[in-house]
């Protein structure tokens, strides 16, 4: 075998492999799927939705838990949302070159990198002790929203940045101030952008556990909650205390609340794809 | 007329004022968490010498006889993080190279964002994951492997941070010059021989950062260690039996009940900024080596 055909068949070897690495991985969340399927489907129904915790797994359901994770996406949305649009606005059209600047990038990147659990232990200091909120919806929401505020700032500005400078330059043209600029052409063509950004930021804090155990989320709450001061579970923590028990009746339990966590955030995750492609055909014109 | 545009540019200023007080949260957001644990840490080691901390071998802070080597939880960060990143980094890598320069268009933009999937499922999943599937299909192979232990934790910890290392290295290996790639495939080089000799070494510091950036995730993963790895610290680089991580004794302590000014308390504080300075350190290297990257081929 001469040298070429020893590399062309090096090459090939690679492209297969490079294929089979791509499925490795979704292979792995196939099967586990599969096996989510299996073991929790027969478990799952409207009266394991609608049902309270129990210690008994045939009776227990995740009504508290899913209630609890409803409370905490919609006041995390409502905090997080319009300071980091906000925020993100800011520092893409606003924030002149400067240390100060450099600093802030320096400081957003760190703060994207900071493990959730951290974020738990500022919400536990600031929010349930500092401010007495307790270990309640709003500290938990609180402390979500911080966690995902970076992403949310992030997408914002990376959607900004994509308007065309000719479209501003038009607007200037014709008299408008920045903030006008900003608010009647960047905004509503980089919406899209930003409407991912945030779904996909949501979706992230819905599937969190850890930061809200850290806050004092309980395991076992057996009342829906009524006002954002009440105490709660979100279903990760549910499924995680499921989870930890012995008895496989509650991994079967576990199995039918995954399936339904993972079915919240495939949808979020399938709008958010939906909305960039829509967005980037867009964008492109 | 002309007042009109005079409010209207007050308002202006006004409002540039609130997106800029919106900015600075995240500034105070940093301030308190650096503030948050460097305060409870400091009430920490009031009371336990930092010797103690740093060379104790053994971490029983919740038991009658209580050590605080923070070494015993370090093991266990180590273990879970290593095996990730063994499963991430190959498989990102060949991912992201396949992805940039051996398909089309159009499978890449059904594979890249199918594969970002891995990254969206809820850590919680995949700690049932590697407590239910992996560890009792490796038990088959390696009967000495306990229910909880640091290798399938790790080996599924690896799965979910393949999407950080390919998406962040195939952005690297696109901003490559195309010029470059061109330059190799005219002097007869084959695709494997263009992207080992020029697009990868060309795209190195971006490859890094990836690879830092997926280490510093893995450190600070949480409910996957401490569904699968257990609850046992235990200094140890064995990993076949059960170890805790520094995340995993912070979930562990808050599930129970532990009153405010406790040592308890305040050790999940220690334990954290342990856990922050790893993670900081390796955020900044990779914000600095990403900065470089941006200059070369920009």
């Amino acid at each position: 075998m001469n040298n070429q055909k020893k590399n062309r068949l090096i090459d090939k070897a690679f492209s297969v492999w490079g294929f089979t690495s791509s499925l490795l991985g979704l292979i792995a969340l196939a099967i586990f799927i599969g096996d989510i399927l299996n073991t929790g489907l027969s478990r799952l129904s409207w009266e394991f939705i609608t049902s309270l915790p129990s210690r008994f797994p045939n009776r227990a359901g995740i009504y508290t838990a899913l209630l609890g994770s409803a409370w905490i996406l919609v006041l995390t949305t409502l905090i997080a949302f319009p300071i980091g649009v906000m925020a993100g606005i800011y520092l893409e059209e606003f924030q002149k070159k400067s240390r100060f600047a450099n600093l802030m990038e320096i400081n957003l990147s760190n703060l994207a990198g900071v493990p959730s659990i951290i974020y738990g232990l500022l919400g536990l200091e600031l929010f349930v002790r500092a401010y007495h909120l307790g270990p309640s919806i709003v500290a938990g929401s609180l402390t979500l929203a911080l966690l995902i505020l970076p992403i949310i700032i992030v997408t914002t500005r990376e959607a900004l940045r994509a308007v065309p400078q000719s479209i501003k330059d038009a607007s200037y043209s014709l008299g408008a101030t920045k903030l006008q600029t900003i608010w009647y052409h960047c905004l509503p063509i980089s919406i899209g952008g930003i409407f991912t950004g945030v779904i996909l930021a949501i979706s992230r804090a819905v599937g969190e556990a850890a930061p809200l155990i850290v806050v004092g989320a309980l395991a076992y709450v057996p009342f829906a909650p009524k006002s954002p001061f009440d105490s709660f579970s979100v279903l990760p923590i549910q499924i995680f205390n499921w989870i930890s028990r012995p008895q496989s009746g509650f991994t079967v339990n576990a199995a039918a609340g995954i399936i339904v966590l993972l079915l919240l955030t495939f949808v979020m995750n399938g709008l958010a794809i939906y909305l960039r492609y829509k967005w980037q055909k867009k964008v492109k014109l | 007329m002309k007042t009109d545009r005079y409010t209207l540019l007050l308002t202006e200023r006004i409002i540039k004022r609130l997106l800029q007080g919106a900015a600075l949260v995240t500034v105070f957001t940093t301030l308190f968490i650096i503030g948050t644990l460097i305060f409870e840490t400091y009430n920490f080691f009031r009371e336990i010498p930092l010797v103690n901390f740093l060379f104790d071998t053994e971490w029983t802070p919740l038991f009658d006889n209580k050590k605080y080597g923070i070494l015993t939880l370090l093991s266990g960060t180590f273990l879970t993080t290593f095996f990730a990143i063994v499963i991430a980094v190959p498989l990102g890598l060949s991912i992201a190279i396949y992805l940039n320069e051996y398909t089309n268009k159009r499978i890449r933009n059904i594979l890249k964002p199918t594969l970002e999937l891995l990254a969206a499922v809820p850590s919680v999943v995949y700690g049932f994951f590697a407590l239910t599937v992996v560890t009792p299909f490796l038990q088959r192979f390696i009967p000495a492997l306990s229910t909880f232990n640091s290798l399938s934790a790790g080996i599924v910890m690896g799965i979910m941070i393949i999407p950080f290392i390919s998406s962040l290295s195939e952005d690297a290996l696109s901003a490559v010059p195309s010029s470059l790639r061109e330059a190799a495939y005219g002097m007869g080089a084959t695709r494997f021989q263009t992207v080992f000799k020029v697009t990868v070494p060309a795209a190195n510091s971006g490859i890094i950062v990836s690879i830092i950036l997926a280490i510093s995730r893995a450190v600070g993963e949480t409910m996957i260690v401490a569904i699968a790895a257990g609850q046992q610290p235990r200094l140890t680089l064995n990993p076949l039996v059960p170890v805790e991580t520094i995340t995993a004794y912070i979930v562990q302590v808050s599930m129970g009940d532990v009153p405010h000014n406790s040592m308890e308390y305040r050790t999940i504080f220690a334990a954290g900024i342990t856990l922050f300075i790893f993670t900081f350190i390796l955020n900044n290297i990779s914000f600095y080596l990403r900065k470089k990257f941006k200059e070369r081929y920009e």
